[in-house]
C-alpha cells in the first residue's frame, strides 16, 4: 500500500491554509527546478534563499510592505494591538486588583450594573473586573504566549528538521515517522491531556503549545534541507572539509530562513488560537490571570442575556490579531513565490 | 497499513506513558474519584490496575484492554467508558461528516471562482473573508451564531438535549444546523484557499497549455482539465485536516452542548476523569489515523500516476 501522505507525490503539507503554496515556495527558491514556468529570457529573480545572507531577507521584507497593502494593514493592526496591550495600561489605569461593584441602577449615571458606561467604557465582567483593562491584560498574555510558543516551536522544528534532512538515511526515516505519529493526533486533544496532567501556568503553556507545534516547521525545514543539501555550495563546503554541523548551521538554515520566517508568522497566529481554545475550555490560563480566550469563555454563559461586551471585544481582538499575522505571513510567502509572481 | 497500526500504537504508548508520569497514587485517586479514595481503596486500586508493575507490563495490559474495547470506568459518571463512548461517538461522527460535506460543497466552487476572478476585487474580498473565517475561532463563531440565530431570532435551538438520539438530531434541522455550520466554517476557509492555489498550480501545468494550444475553451480548460486535477490534492488535504476537524469538533460540541465525544472529553478533563480522557483521546486518534489512511487509499485510486506506478 503506498503511503502517500508523507513521502509520496502529494504536496508537502503544513497546515491546510497554505500547504500548496508553501510547497511551491520551496521549488520557487530553485528556479532550475521549474524551467517550464519561468518564461525564457526572464532570469528568475534571486529571491531570499539564493543569496543566503541575512541582508536579503530584510530586503525581501522591505519589498513586501511596499508592494502589498494587506501586509501594511496587518503590520498596522499588530502595532496598534501591541501599543494597546502593553502601553495602554500606563494611560488607562484600571485597578485589576480591585473589583468594581456598581448598583443595578445608580441614579444619575449611565453605568448600570455591568453595563458599559463611566467609569468603565466597556463595562465590567461577571467577577466585577473592568473589561477594558482586562482586555489589555489578557492581550499581554495572549501575545506573549503566542510569540514565545511560536519561537519555541520554530527553534525546535528548525533544528530537528535540518538534522533529519541533512543526515538522511534511517535516522531521517525514524525522525520523520515520529513527526507523522504526533501529527496524526488531534493536537487539541493532546493539549487537553497535558492540561489535565500539569494544570499549567503561563510558562508551562508556552512550552506545551510550542512543544506541540514544532512538527510543522520540522517537516518544512526537512523538505527544504533535502533540496539544499545537494547544492553546489554545500558540496563545496564539504570538499573544503567543513563539518556537518557547520553546513547545517552556516549554510542550510540561513538559506531556509525565508521559509522559516513565513512559517513562524503563521505559528504565532496558531499559538494564539491554541491558547484561546484551551482557555475557552477553562483548561488554560486560570483566574485571576486572564487571556482573551478565557474572557470569551467567561462571557459565553451570559450570551443569552445580551451582555455583548463580555464577548465581542475579546473576540474581535483575537480575530484582528490572527488576521493580521496571517496577512503578514501571506505577503511574505507570496514574495517568495517566483512562480506566481511571474505569471 | 503497517505504518498506521504503528502510529496508533505509538499514540497509545505516548498517552499512557504521559499519564503514568502522574504516579500510581494520583492515578488511583483519579480512578476512584475524590470522595471514595480512602488509603486502603487507593492501595487496592493500585494493585488491581497494576500501577505498581513495571511500565512495560502496564503497557501490555493496557493494549490488551483497549483491543478488547475495555477502557475502564469513568470516575465521574460511574459507567464504563466504552458505554459512554458508544453513545457519544455516532453523534460526533454525524456532526463531523455533515459539516465536512457542507464545507466541501461550499469551498470547492468558491476556490474555482477565486481563480477565475483572480486579482480582481471579488478575489480580494473573498480572500479577506476567508482569512477572517480562518481567524474566527469556532468558539467565537459558535457564540455569535447562538446570539444572532438562537437568542435574537429564535430560529435554531441553541443547545442539543442530551436525551436526543442520533436519528433525532440528524433529522432535526433546528438542532444540527448551527453546530454543523460552525464546524464547517472552520474548514471552508482552508479548503477554498487550498483549492484556489491548487487550481493556480494546475493552470500552470503543461497539459493546460496543451489544451489551450489545441483550442479548448476557457470553461473546458477550467473544468475538464484543471479542476479535476486540482481535486486530487484535496483528497490529501481532507486526510490531513482530520485532526483539525476532530479538534474543532471538541470545541463546537462544548459551545453547543452537543453530547458527542468532544463534550465527553472536556467534561472529563475539567473533572480530572483520567480514564475517560485517555479513552476518548485514543479512540479519536485511531479514527483520525484510519481516516488519513482512507484518504491515502483514495488518493492512490484517484491519481493514475500512482495507480499505474504501483503495478
Amino acid at each position: 500500500m503506498p503511503a502517500t501522505s508523507d513521502i509520496g507525490p502529494g504536496p508537502v503539507m503544513n497546515d491546510p491554509l497554505s500547504g500548496v503554496s508553501r510547497a511551491v515556495a520551496l521549488s520557487g527558491l530553485d528556479p532550475s527546478e521549474s524551467p517550464l514556468t519561468a518564461p525564457p529570457g526572464v532570469p528568475a529573480a534571486p529571491e531570499g534563499g539564493e543569496a543566503g545572507s541575512t541582508g536579503s531577507i530584510w530586503r525581501l521584507i522591505g519589498r513586501v510592505f511596499v508592494e502589498n497593502r494587506l501586509a501594511v494593514v496587518g503590520v498596522v493592526i499588530l502595532f496598534v494591538m501591541l501599543v494597546f496591550c502593553f502601553l495602554g495600561p500606563f494611560v488607562y489605569h484600571s485597578g485589576q486588583t480591585s473589583i468594581i461593584l456598581r448598583p443595578i441602577s445608580a441614579p444619575g449615571s449611565c453605568g448600570k450594573g455591568l453595563i458599559p458606561g463611566p467609569p468603565c467604557p466597556l463595562g465590567t465582567d461577571v467577577n466585577g473586573f473592568d473589561v477594558l483593562g482586562r482586555l489589555m491584560l489578557g492581550g499581554q498574555t495572549s501575545l506573549e504566549v503566542g510569540l514565545a510558543a511560536a519561537a519555541v516551536a520554530t527553534i525546535l522544528g528548525v533544528v530537528y528538521g535540518a538534522v533529519a534532512g541533512f543526515v538522511g538515511g534511517w535516522l531521517d526515516a525514524v525522525m520523520m515517522r515520529l513527526v507523522d505519529t504526533l501529527l496524526s493526533i488531534p493536537s487539541l486533544l493532546l493539549l487537553i491531556v497535558f492540561a489535565v496532567l500539569f494544570k499549567p501556568g503561563k510558562d508551562v503553556l508556552i512550552l506545551i503549545i510550542g512543544g506541540l507545534a514544532w512538527l510543522y516547521p520540522a517537516r518544512l525545514v526537512r523538505g527544504e534541507t533535502l533540496t539544499l543539501r545537494t547544492r553546489e555550495y554545500v558540496q563545496a563546503v564539504r570538499v573544503m572539509g567543513g563539518t556537518g554541523r557547520r553546513i547545517v548551521y552556516r549554510h542550510i538554515i540561513p538559506n531556509a530562513v525565508g521559509t522559516i520566517v513565513v512559517n513562524a508568522t503563521f505559528q504565532v497566529a496558531d499559538a494564539i488560537l491554541a491558547l484561546a481554545a484551551l482557555s475557552f475550555l477553562q483548561l488554560g490560563i486560570q483566574l485571576p490571570q486572564t487571556d482573551w480566550g478565557q474572557m470569551l469563555s467567561g462571557g459565553t454563559g451570559y450570551a443569552e442575556d445580551g451582555y455583548w461586551w463580555l464577548i465581542l471585544p475579546a473576540g474581535a481582538c483575537i480575530v484582528l490579531v490572527v488576521v493580521a499575522f496571517n496577512f503578514v505571513g501571506d505577503a511574505l510567502r507570496d514574495s517568495l513565490e517566483v512562480r506566481l509572481q511571474q505569471r | 497499513m503497517l505504518q498506521s497500526v504503528l502510529v496508533c500504537l505509538g499514540v497509545l504508548v505516548i498517552v499512557y506513558v504521559l499519564f503514568s508520569f502522574e504516579g500510581p497514587q494520583e492515578l488511583a485517586r483519579a480512578i476512584l474519584g475524590s470522595t471514595r479514595a480512602t488509603p486502603a481503596a487507593v492501595a487496592q486500586t493500585i494493585h488491581a490496575y497494576g500501577f505498581d508493575k513495571p511500565i512495560w507490563v502496564q503497557l501490555w495490559r493496557a493494549i490488551d484492554n483497549y483491543l478488547h474495547l475495555n477502557f475502564g470506568i469513568s470516575a465521574q459518571q460511574n459507567q464504563p467508558v466504552a458505554t459512554l463512548m458508544k453513545v457519544a461517538l455516532p453523534r460526533s461522527l454525524l456532526l463531523v461528516g455533515a459539516s465536512t460535506l457542507l464545507a466541501l460543497i461550499v469551498a470547492l466552487p468558491l476556490g474555482v471562482f477565486q481563480v477565475v476572478r483572480r486579482n480582481k476585487p471579488s478575489d480580494y474580498i473573498l480572500t479577506s473573508l476567508s482569512f477572517i473565517f480562518y481567524a474566527m475561532p469556532p468558539y467565537l463563531l459558535g457564540i455569535l451564531l447562538i446570539m444572532v440565530f438562537a437568542i435574537h431570532w429564535h430560529i435554531f435551538s441553541p443547545v442539543i438535549l442530551p436525551s436526543e438520539s442520533v436519528w433525532q438530531i440528524a433529522t432535526s434541522l433546528s438542532q444540527l444546523t448551527l453546530p454543523m455550520f460552525t464546524l464547517a466554517a472552520l474548514t471552508v476557509a482552508s479548503f477554498s484557499r487550498y483549492m484556489r492555489s491548487s487550481m493556480m498550480d494546475a493552470l500552470a501545468e503543461d497539459y493546460v497549455r496543451t489544451a489551450r494550444a489545441k483550442g479548448a475553451g476557457e470553461g473546458r480548460v477550467l473544468f475538464r482539465h484543471a479542476f479535476r486535477n486540482a481535486l486530487i490534492p484535496i483528497i490529501t488535504l481532507l486526510g490531513l485536516s482530520l485532526p483539525t476537524i476532530a479538534g474543532g469538533a471538541v470545541i463546537v460540541e462544548t459551545v453547543f452542548n452537543y453530547p458527542g465525544m468532544g463534550l465527553l472529553t472536556t467534561n472529563a478533563a475539567l473533572g480530572n476523569d483520567v480514564p475517560v480522557v485517555v479513552g476518548t483521546t485514543i479512540v479519536t486518534t485511531v479514527l483520525t489515523v484510519a481516516g488519513s489512511l482512507l484518504a491515502d487509499v483514495m488518493y492512490a485510486i484517484a491519481d493514475p500516476r500512482i495507480r499505474y506506478a504501483s503495478h
